[in-house]
């Protein structure tokens, strides 16, 4: 499975070492993706790295959002308009968004941790139109809330789409580690914040994305305080490389990550997997 | 339009919630429905521990002063949240300031009658303490996460 050549259109840095890239098809595009999963995006030269996708357009336009951890990660931040990267995919298991039914049965409750956020913003802005368009139909709907983290206010991504989603509906709250003299947001981690996110316990259902410690501590927070453990999807990550469930890199117990995940309800197989120790 | 009780704004705090009613109603005598004020503070370094609050409404900033860097915020409470932990305690000193960041509304517990009310009442002190135990746990464990500093540089996510 070759990647297929896209040219960078547009780059945008959303924190420091964080960047979002714009792609386009020079040629064929991949099929269609569901929000949650990713692509391996290819820095000719250099190798291939599994990306989330952030967001999509028109024209087969892709959107991913890239941590620079490494030398291919570091390639793509640095990419420029005009430059062309590989793409294979769209790789993977989804959030399960798109059928809406999530928000007829109760409210959804998104818990995102640092460059977490990114495979959920497509997520995200599906349920905050969805919402919308059930209260201008005068349907039933559940609310949206969000409590998203950051070690640092300069941390925080995607702040235009987080005005916009709590201007669309979402209860939006917003924590940091280290806070700066003008912060007036929350501080402290996500999971000390679930209680004021406002969201109703019953036929609610939750996404978490974010350092594996971060979801684990908060999806025991959630079923503590009664969310049941199938209605909690939680995004795996592990060294993704052919992405097609062949090579074996992504094994995590009888996971295959690529495949099987990345998001995966939090049943008492990945509860469990979640604390395995590596040998 | 009927009027909130006290004893009904206790019993829906998560502190407090499921306590037996007669518990409830003994502990109701030592509170107080408050208002503050952004900005205003609840509690000052180094006071006299006089105050527990039950948030029910609104952010409470847990602050500490540094000369010539000024407040420093080290954490924040929000609705469902409890402030004042010094009471509990000898020499019942506050180690922290805690200053409203919007409108915080709470009830307050007057500290003392508190305590007065767990030890006479021993049954209640056990479940008071528990019930404070077990948050304190959780704002510790919480406390030892953050220390990992999950979203630093190590983080890929």
């Amino acid at each position: 499975m070759a990647p297929l050549p896209y040219r960078v259109t547009e780059t945008q840095e959303e924190a420091p070492g964080v960047v979002t890239i714009s792609i386009s098809p020079l040629g064929t595009a991949i099929p269609a993706h569901r929000h949650g999963q990713f692509n391996m995006l290819t820095a000719f030269g250099l190798g291939e790295s599994a990306i989330s996708l952030s967001g999509s357009g028109p024209e087969g336009k892709l959107v991913h959002t890239v941590r620079d951890v490494g030398p291919v990660t570091s390639a793509l931040c640095g990419a420029r308009p005009g430059d062309v990267v590989g793409v294979r995919g769209p790789f993977g298991t989804g959030w399960g968004v798109e059928d809406g039914s999530f928000l007829e049965e109760g409210d959804v409750v998104v818990v995102a941790g640092g460059i977490g956020l990114a495979p959920l913003r497509g997520a995200i802005s599906a349920l905050v139109a969805r919402r919308s368009a059930a209260l201008e139909a005068r349907t039933r709907s559940g609310n949206v809330c969000l409590v998203i983290g950051a070690r640092e206010p300069q941390q925080l991504i995607f702040g235009d789409d987080l005005a916009r989603w709590a201007a669309g509906g979402a209860r939006v709250t917003v924590t940091v580690d280290i806070p700066d003299a003008r912060w007036r947001g929350g501080v402290g981690l996500v999971t000390s914040h679930l209680g004021a996110a406002g969201f109703e316990v019953e036929g609610a259902t939750a996404l978490i994305c974010g350092p594996e410690i971060m979801m684990r501590f908060t999806a025991r927070g959630l079923v503590d305080a009664g969310v049941a453990p199938e209605r909690i999807r939680v995004a795996l990550e592990r060294n993704m490389q052919c992405g097609l469930a062949w090579c074996g890199h992504c094994q995590l117990g009888p996971l295959l990550v690529c495949r099987d995940g990345p998001v995966v309800p939090y049943t008492d197989v990945v509860a469990d997997l979640l604390v395995q120790r590596e040998r | 339009m009927k009027a909130i009780s006290i004893g009904e704004l206790l019993s829906s705090h998560p502190l407090l919630s499921g306590l037996p009613a007669a518990d409830i109603e003994t502990v109701a005598g030592c509170a107080r429905n408050v208002i503050i004020k952004p900005g205003d503070m609840l509690l000052a370094e180094g006071q006299r521990a006089d105050s527990l609050y039950l948030v029910r409404y609104g952010i409470v900033s847990i602050e500490i002063h540094s000369p010539g860097v000024g407040s420093i915020v080290i954490d924040t409470v929000g609705p469902g949240g409890v402030v004042g932990w010094s009471w509990l305690f000898p020499p019942y000193r506050y180690h922290f300031d805690a200053r409203a960041v919007e409108v915080v509304r709470a009830v307050a517990f007057d500290a003392t009658c508190l305590r007065d009310k767990a030890e006479t009442d021993e049954q209640l002190g056990h479940l008071l303490y528990k019930r404070v135990a077990e948050v304190l746990l959780e704002r510790l464990q919480m406390t030892r996460v953050r220390l990992l500093d999950l979203y630093g540089s190590k983080s890929v996510r």
